[in-house]
């Protein structure tokens, strides 16, 4: 079988390790069904990080269960609005059964 | 087998339950802890979301049999992919630590185990192409 790994955005919520004045971030969940090079990719294009800092993000999910992967305001999230759109359809949202 | 998918996924989006678990999967919920919120984002977006799902699931249906694919078409092909696995994931409840002899007792289910572990290795091998410059 495949490896699978992460993915579920969450909405904006104070995790604690984030300042105050952030307006939004970005947490991805860990999940059984998304390949774990899929979220790669997956990171990669929507965020533009090289693939070894998509890479260790995804692992972050997969190991801790979830991780921040992205926070406002600057960042291709809050300036590209389709591309965000579009991460609502491949990433999926939290689902309590498979959320960590 | 791959030809099964394309009709998959439309039969899927042309039933448009939005209490089915798989379908509230491709089209999370964008507020939580809010239903008219997420209703209203739902009405804005929606229509988008199911066009975009209905041409890359064309594309890869046009596209079967071609022995070459463009990055466009592959691209299409990894949504079509990825969202049947969820679909078929969400459906067979599958953990990290499936096998197929866990669904081996029920055909329909090892049957849609075995393209949903199809899938996932179609899935590694479309991300690998993508990701090769």
């Amino acid at each position: 079988m495949a490896q699978t790994a992460p993915v579920e955005v969450d909405r904006p919520i104070d995790e604690g390790d984030v300042t105050p004045d952030v307006p939004w971030i970005v947490i991805v969940w860990n999940d059984p069904i998304n390949l774990m090079s899929y979220v790669v990719y997956v990171f990669q294009k929507l965020f533009g990080y090289p693939r070894e800092k998509a890479t260790k993000l995804m692992m972050d999910v997969h190991v801790k269960g979830r991780a921040v992967v992205s926070d406002g305001p600057r960042g291709p999230l809050s300036a590209d609005r389709p591309r965000q759109a579009d991460a609502a359809r491949r990433v999926p949202a939290p689902d309590p059964s498979t959320g960590a | 087998m791959l030809a099964a998918v394309p009709p998959m996924l439309r039969s899927l989006l042309a039933g448009g339950d939005a209490q089915d678990p798989a379908m509230r999967r491709l089209f999370p919920s964008a507020y939580l802890d809010d239903e008219a919120a997420a209703a209203d984002f739902d009405s804005v977006v929606r229509d988008d979301l199911v066009a975009q799902r209905l041409t890359a699931i064309d594309t890869m249906e046009r596209t079967l049999g071609a022995e070459r694919l463009s990055e466009d078409e592959l691209v299409a092909w990894l949504a079509a992919v990825n969202d049947l696995r969820l679909v078929l994931g969400v459906r067979l409840a599958v953990t990290e630590e499936s096998t197929p002899e866990d669904f081996a007792g029920d055909p329909e289910s090892g049957r849609a185990y075995s393209l949903y572990a199809y899938l996932s290795y179609l899935e590694e091998d479309v991300v690998r192409a993508l990701s090769s410059e």
